[in-house]
């Protein structure tokens, strides 16, 4: 075989698998415990997890289904034809020759913001889409540095990211649902079979363990999410050879990003986890605990990532 | 991708595949004998550069090698090097038009430099320039990462003949590894050499 400069980050690659564990884990200590406090009060619990597990599995394969229908729509954007947007189209072309991909869709949004996300279910429904200000010449993107922001963005497509946080959140989403179905089923059926002073306290373990549950699931999604970025930058800066484009185009996305006005930063919240760059930064609460609740890793993690990569890339012999 | 790639985001470049690149020669002679189309004896290799020096004394190694004959008897000019406005450097190799072996001789002797030292997922693909008596371009695009050709028939303007394209694709599809997936035929406009 011959020899690569392109070797994994192995420490990225643990991080990752701990915490996709530490997901499942709470998922099935939650419907271990859940289980456990309905055959304690002696309520069927097993066709309440079913029907949990059929409405939230449900829910979330049509959001995956339609994920590029529903981003397209919610950031008001359009798919260009090559025609229309030659540059663009000429820069994903080569990336996807080089990357051996399938060319998603591209879109533009009219939003100026300068931003960029992909989503999809597929490579073959994948939709890549930037904004209007990424374009925009105020923000002075040197094509270098559009393509470094592109080839992030088709990293995401490769790793198949929207599927993985889809499935990574939909622990959360059935997770929610069996708590409501648990305390309904607690009110109007468990209930008639035990009496009410037995009753109560079910209902309030049951609502604490869904609290905890809830807040660790929520944190773990969003360290997931960071790690995916971190990972998606580094395909994209070892597709094109360019970790340093890379970096600058972070720097240029970011800065600019705290002079937008704040209605369009609002808009974009919702889909905060699919951008480049975080939309919507928290504010108060000191440096560690946004670290903690963001969808993306922090500017400087991502820029000395980066240098990391350009110091690889730049070794005399490779391993 | 496998599984564990996708669950650890974790891309692996893609390595080129470089040994189809030698059917060409006979391909170029069946060409010629369906459509008239004759080589004008150049072409050129496009890879992403990748930032730091150890790429550029690479990149200045490879020039170095294909120039040693250059000027020689059998040898052709030197060896071009020119960044398109997408910032992928292109390697023109020119020789005189019945001289297709020596030039792919040419072209893999880059592209084996390249993965030699580490570089191969950056190569990206090589064209061969082809003309006919009406003066009609036409370029065979070799894709690196899928071991496949496809034809390229630049018009005036950023438009592309289509009919011929798939036309040379009748005329040598048996010949040469073919691309199928006609949505991977990317056009490579202002391509150097062409």
């Amino acid at each position: 075989m011959a020899r690569t400069r392109y070797a994994p980050d192995r420490g990225l690659t643990v991080r990752m698998t701990v915490t996709m564990f530490l997901l499942g884990l709470v998922f099935v200590a939650f419907v271990a415990l859940i289980i456990g406090i309905m055959i304690a009060a002696h309520a069927s619990g097993a066709a309440i997890v079913l029907v949990a597990l059929v409405f939230g599995g449900g829910s979330a394969i049509a959001s995956l289904f339609y994920s590029d229908k529903i981003a397209l729509a919610a950031a008001g954007a359009r798919v260009v034809s090559p025609q229309e947007a030659p540059e663009l189209h000429g820069i994903v072309d080569r990336l996807c020759a080089l990357a051996d991909m399938d060319k998603p869709r591209v879109a533009i949004a009219p939003t100026n913001m300068p931003n960029a996300f992909a989503t999809g279910r597929n490579s073959k429904n994948s939709v890549l889409c930037v904004t209007q200000g990424l374009l925009d010449s105020r923000l002075n993107l040197t094509k270098e540095e559009l393509e470094g922001v592109l080839a992030h963005e088709l990293s995401h497509v490769a790793h198949k990211d929207v599927q993985v946080m889809t499935v990574a959140s939909l622990l959360a989403i059935v997770a929610g649902l069996l708590v409501r179905f648990a305390f309904y089923s607690e009110l109007f059926g468990g209930g008639r079979r035990n009496n009410n002073q037995n009753a109560f306290p079910i209902i309030l373990a049951i609502m604490l363990v869904s609290v905890v549950v809830y807040a660790v699931s929520f944190l773990l999604i969003r360290v997931l999410s960071r790690y995916r970025e971190l990972a998606a930058d580094r395909s994209g800066a070892l597709l094109t050879g360019q970790p340093s484009a890379l970096a600058s185009a972070l720097v240029k996305v970011s800065n600019s990003m705290s002079r937008i006005p704040s209605q369009d930063l609002r808009a974009a919240e919702a889909m905060n986890a699919f951008y480049f760059a975080p939309a919507m930064k928290l504010t108060g609460g000191g440096k560690s605990l946004s670290t903690v609740f963001s969808t993306h890793p922090s500017l400087e993690r991502r820029l000395a990532e980066l240098e990391k990569i350009q110091k690889q890339l730049g070794q005399m012999t490779p391993q | 991708m496998g599984f564990l790639d996708t669950l650890f985001g974790r891309t692996k470049p893609v390595p080129p595949k470089l040994d189809d690149l030698f059917a060409l020669p006979s391909a170029a002679i069946t060409l010629q004998a369906a459509t008239g189309f004759e080589p004008t004896g150049s072409g050129s290799v496009c890879f992403r550069g990748v930032e730091g020096k150890t790429f550029s004394d690479i990149q200045d190694d490879v020039r170095e090698l294909l120039n040693m004959d250059a000027g020689k008897p059998g040898g052709g000019l030197p060896v071009e090097v020119t960044k398109d406005s997408y910032g992928f450097t292109w390697l023109v190799s020119s020789r005189m038009s019945d001289e297709l072996d020596a030039l792919v001789t040419d072209l893999h002797a880059v592209n084996t430099s390249l993965v030699d030292n580490g570089f191969g997922p950056q190569l990206l693909c090589t064209l061969v320039a082809f003309r006919d008596a009406a003066e009609r371009r036409l370029a065979l695009v070799y894709l690196y990462k899928r071991g496949t050709f496809y034809p390229f028939a630049p018009l005036t303007g950023e438009r592309r003949d289509n009919a011929l394209e798939l036309q040379i694709k009748g005329a040598i599809g048996d010949d040469l590894k073919f691309e199928q997936d006609l949505t991977k035929w990317f056009p490579v406009w202002g391509a150097p050499g062409l």
